[in-house]
């Protein structure tokens, strides 16, 4: 058989791309908290963003060279588990026919289509508060009033994806978060332990720190 | 007890297989799982029919010959069991049991329930030794150890090498088995010299025999005969790391 790229090697791969991007989303969920401060506090912070690193580099710069270090790390990422997942695949053809349910939890279970449902959010997500291509405000610079239209109650069903996505993220950081720390050599039954918890917490304060926004339009915290 | 049992058939490793359900009487509780099927086999065997071929050696849990799926988990319901070591009483009277190979495009079927696990043999032979000059027993105390990494040394040498990890893995992956031999080896002072050589070579065996890659779900551990801790997979990451790491 051919020589294959070392599966551990990949697993090292994600576990790094991984933790940029949770890095991110912590960063990320954050801003988002400033909506509590108000249209002024929130729309202004957004601008900032946009300023980052000038004078040394021109308006916005920062803000894309960003994005292009997060897109190869979301398609490293996707493309290591692409691989990863064909050769699980590949290594049972036949299946059984009498097999119980997995014994591993419902996070480590669901890691490749939960990964496939946070990407397709994503893509929405970028659509619709990035682009404003598919946001019902729309206007560039009005961010506080582009996210309280967003999540209006009338359009609970854009709460009700972005709810699901943040859920589906949650799960996927639970078990991912820990699993990276092993691929990076954690070997202790203590550590792992640790390393169980605290990934569970982080998962929590993220999910809980992107829901509170869609759940503040919807009750009318912000609006 | 009567029971009946549901096996995969195959005569040979090209021809398509498939469940063949066969009742078993008077099967004495007391009996082990392979002794059930050797009653079975010899009524096979008077019918007539081609006895099922299944792999089995010591029957005492430390050959890791016996390599059966036993309702859909490999070595049976009894927890750190080989399949030799599982009696009847564990099943009811009626039941019907199913019993499969174990399922791995690495291990591919020979026949019935016998699969070819050299694949795990090729894992070992790319790095699972030490380079040392034989002869005469050293001294035991010429190379002191220290007693924990003795004691995990141990657990992990501990794996007979059966191939559940690989059945039991929803990726076909073959990690806890290499982990194992990365351990037991590399926590000895004489495994030192080939360390670093010795996980990267297994790992690369591993992968280039076609298993799949750990997800840490931990199936492995859960039907392991001997318990290997899932912790050594850790171990093997930490170790590859480092020793990648001295490559570049």
């Amino acid at each position: 058989m051919a020589r294959r790229r070392s599966s551990v090697a990949l697993k090292l791969f994600m576990a790094v791309t991984g933790l940029l991007l949770v890095a991110f989303l912590y960063v990320h969920m954050i801003g988002n908290l400033k909506i509590f401060f108000g249209a002024e506090t929130f729309d202004h912070y957004a601008h900032w963003l946009r300023t980052i690193g000038t004078p040394l580099l021109p308006e916005a710069w920062y803000l894309y060279i960003q994005r292009a270090v997060l897109t190869v790390a979301v398609v490293g990422h996707i493309v290591a588990a692409t691989i990863l997942a064909r050769r699980a695949r590949l290594a049972r053809p036949v299946k059984y026919a009498h097999r119980p349910k997995v014994q591993g939890s419902y996070a480590a279970r669901t890691m490749r289509w939960g990964g496939v449902i946070v990407l397709l959010f994503v893509i929405y997500h970028i659509l619709d508060l990035t682009t404003l291509t598919l946001n019902p405000h729309g206007v560039s610079g009005e961010v506080y009033r582009n996210v309280a239209e967003d999540f209006a109650p009338g359009r609970w069903y854009v709460t009700l994806f972005y709810t699901l996505s943040i859920v589906a993220v949650g799960f996927h950081l639970r078990h991912g978060l820990w699993s990276a720390v092993r691929t990076f050599g954690l070997q202790s039954p203590r550590g792992e332990l640790y390393a169980r918890a605290t990934a569970l917490v982080l998962s929590l304060v993220l999910v809980v720190g992107y829901l509170s926004v869609p759940f503040a339009v919807l009750v009318g915290l912000v609006d | 007890m009567d029971i009946k049992v549901r096996v995969w058939r195959q005569t040979d490793p090209d021809t398509a297989g498939k469940m063949v359900t066969y009742g078993v009487k008077d099967i004495s509780p007391d009996a082990s799982f392979l002794e059930m099927l050797d009653v079975l086999n010899e009524s096979l065997i008077l019918d007539g029919d081609d006895p099922i071929a299944f792999d089995h050696d010591c029957r005492e849990g430390i050959c890791g010959a016996c390599s059966m799926v036993i309702d859909g988990v490999a070595h049976g319901p009894e927890k750190a069991t080989t399949t030799c070591q599982l009696h009847m009483r564990h099943f009811s009277d009626g039941d019907v049991i199913d019993v499969e190979p174990w399922r791995a495009a690495a291990f591919p079927v020979i026949k019935d329930l016998v699969v070819d696990r050299s694949a795990f043999d090729h894992i070992i032979a790319s790095g699972g030794y030490i380079t040392a000059p034989t002869g005469a027993a050293p001294e035991a105390h010429a190379t002191p150890v220290p007693k924990a990494d003795a004691d995990l040394a141990f657990e992990a040498a501990t794996c007979i090498g059966c191939g559940a990890c690989v059945a039991a893995c929803p990726n076909g992956s073959a990690m806890l088995f290499t982990a194992a031999k990365v351990a037991h080896l590399g926590l000895m002072p004489q495994g030192q010299p080939e360390r670093d050589t010795r996980v990267i070579d297994m790992l690369q065996a591993q992968d280039d025999a076609g298993f799949g890659g750990c997800t840490n779900m931990g199936e492995c551990s859960q039907v392991c005969p001997k318990g290997i801790p899932l912790t050594l997979i850790g171990r093997l990451n930490a170790d590859y790391r480092k020793a990648v790491r001295k490559k570049i």
